[in-house]
């Protein structure tokens, strides 16, 4: 590199991590609200009700707290294991501040009813195309980047972030496509089953790209790294990637079990779902191998205790999602509480885990030091945070059934047993348990906050160079 | 279900790119040693050193 050494782009990896902890505090607290809400409606206050309040935690959870863990995570990953530094000049930046502005104007429009009223896809028009300018400047930056790199492999977790760059930019691109009648009010461009095969062919593969792909890039990075061994198998990692991405496509059509949409297209979407189990349990059985034979690690380092439960909650989820989709069982679990726990068990389990262990993997290095200001209070998270993801869950469970029960009940003479309110009635005590499972992980990242500032204070955030590649040493 | 008739052609496009992606990364060598990736990114140190840490008289000692 003629004398001049080149040095990693670690200031946008910082901004997006410490991003990642403050906007998971603001999605986890509006949910924690909303929580109290159904159990004290009397807290419905004006136009802040539930109803308002839900897709703000949604979109500030998933595309807040994990776009900017993902960011995070994928621009280290692509410089570490491509021995270069990012590319893209003014492009990163520009990802980092117009990722935060879109959520901003997430924070303002929702609660004052702006909305396309598309599931995880409310934002209006204008912040869409500000959503796709940020996301053409990432994958630029980001495929940039490994067009640069300086060793010949592209490393598995890569191939995990880049498919979830592509990916959620076509199913943006089509589901946001919409009829602008006013600045602040469009109109979709499909309408009935339409628009609702298309807007769960995006609201599925959201979950699978967003995040289930890229915080697998995560899980194959910061696995291996945390454990200091290498993935269990690394032909495995490969063969799950293809797998994944080659069979993905088509479980969305299992949202809309028993409606107008056509049989068969529900049973095509139930036989993906099921036929996805096979390649999410490799992944999830090669992360967690990636410990064996080192399992006394687990003993004492809490940031591998959040990685490896975050997989026991990955495969947890993805055994419980094949089978939800199953129609039989979907006749009992749809539209119940057991919904939002299937989703929670892999959203606190699965991907709030592992991106919290990926950034108490992170602070400290982008912060010039050895370790979190302190071990104990990683500790201490990581049981709070498991008590509360197991409660939340376990209530749901719990409350669904019950509904889905009472719901189909039926007397001798075919009458309903039950009236509806009297399913409301019955949840109250499980949506209280739901509401305390909730405080208990809010208050996790409330002690995260505390250790990431302390590890912040007094902090080194000279830039690194970059490390030359093993074997390449003179 | 007029749908379909833009999700399948994105889905069978979608399935040649895959396919593509696949085959140049296979033909490029990309999956040649399925052993030494793994072992290649635990190669670099990213740890600062202890003694490279700016001293921080508030670091607690909690081990």
């Amino acid at each position: 590199m003629s004398g001049t050494q080149t040095t990693y782009n670690d200031k946008v990896v910082r901004q997006f991590a410490v991003m990642t902890v403050i906007w998971g505090i603001v999605g986890m607290l509006v949910g924690v609200i909303i929580a109290a809400q159904l159990v004290w409606p009397e807290l419905n206050i004006g136009f802040l009700h539930f109803g308002r309040l839900r897709p703000l935690h949604t979109n500030a959870v998933i595309f807040a707290f994990g776009g900017c863990a993902l960011f995070a995570t994928s621009y280290w990953c692509v410089q570490r294991t491509g021995h270069t530094r990012l590319w893209g000049g003014p492009l990163i930046p520009f990802t980092f501040w117009g990722w935060q502005l879109v959520i901003l104007l997430a924070a303002v429009s929702l609660p004052l009813g702006i909305t396309s009223g598309k599931e995880y896809a409310e934002l209006e028009w204008p912040v869409d195309i500000l959503i796709t300018l940020v996301w053409v400047s990432y994958a630029i930056v980001f495929f940039g980047t490994i067009g640069k790199r300086t060793v010949s492999h592209i490393y598995v977790a890569n191939w995990f972030f880049g498919s979830m760059i592509i990916a959620v930019a076509l199913l943006h691109l089509g589901n946001s496509a919409a009829l602008p009648v006013t600045f602040l009010k469009s109109y979709s461009a499909y309408s009935g089953v339409q628009d609702a095969m298309i807007q769960w062919w995006y609201g599925h593969n959201a979950v699978g790209f967003f995040l289930t792909a890229g915080f697998l890039g995560m899980m194959y990075y910061f696995v291996p790294k945390q454990a200091g061994r290498p993935v269990y198998s690394y032909r495995l990692s490969v063969v799950h990637f293809w797998a994944l991405i080659f069979t993905y496509m088509w479980a969305g059509p299992h949202h809309l079990h028993y409606t107008a949409l056509p049989d068969w297209t529900q049973s095509v979407g139930m036989l993906f779902s099921l036929i996805l189990l096979a390649p999410s349990w490799g992944g999830m059985i090669n992360g967690i191998m990636t410990l064996s034979g080192a399992w006394h690690k687990l003993r004492d380092d809490p940031i591998l205790k959040f990685l490896i439960t975050s997989l026991s909650f990955y495969g947890m989820s993805t055994f419980e999602g094949p089978m939800m989709s199953i129609k039989t069982v979907n006749a009992l679990s749809h539209y119940t509480d057991w919904t939002v726990g299937h989703v929670h068990s892999g959203a606190l389990g699965w991907v709030a885990m592992v991106s919290i262990g990926s950034m108490y993997y992170l602070l400290p290095r982008l912060f010039g030091k050895s370790e979190m200001y302190s071990t104990k209070l990683v500790t201490t998270h990581f049981w709070i945070a498991t008590i509360g993801t197991v409660l939340y869950i376990a209530s749901m469970w719990i409350a669904g059934v019950m509904q889905g029960l009472m719901w189909r009940a039926v007397n001798a003479d075919g009458t309903l047993a039950y009236s509806f309110v009297e399913s409301v009635k019955g949840s109250y005590p499980f949506w209280a348990i739901r509401w305390l499972g909730g405080v208990l992980f809010l208050t996790g990242m409330l002690i995260m906050a505390y250790n990431m500032f302390k590890t912040m204070a007094g902090g080194n955030t000279k830039d690194v160079p970059v490390i030359a590649p093993a074997g390449h040493h003179a | 279900m007029e749908s379909v008739y833009l999700l399948i052609p994105v889905s069978v496009i979608l399935v040649f790119g895959i396919a593509l992606a696949f085959w140049w990364s296979v033909r490029s060598g990309q999956f040649d040693d399925l052993e030494g990736p793994g072992f290649r990114v635990l190669m670099d140190d990213d740890q600062p050193k202890k003694t490279d840490e700016i001293k921080d008289p508030n670091k607690k000692d909690d081990i």
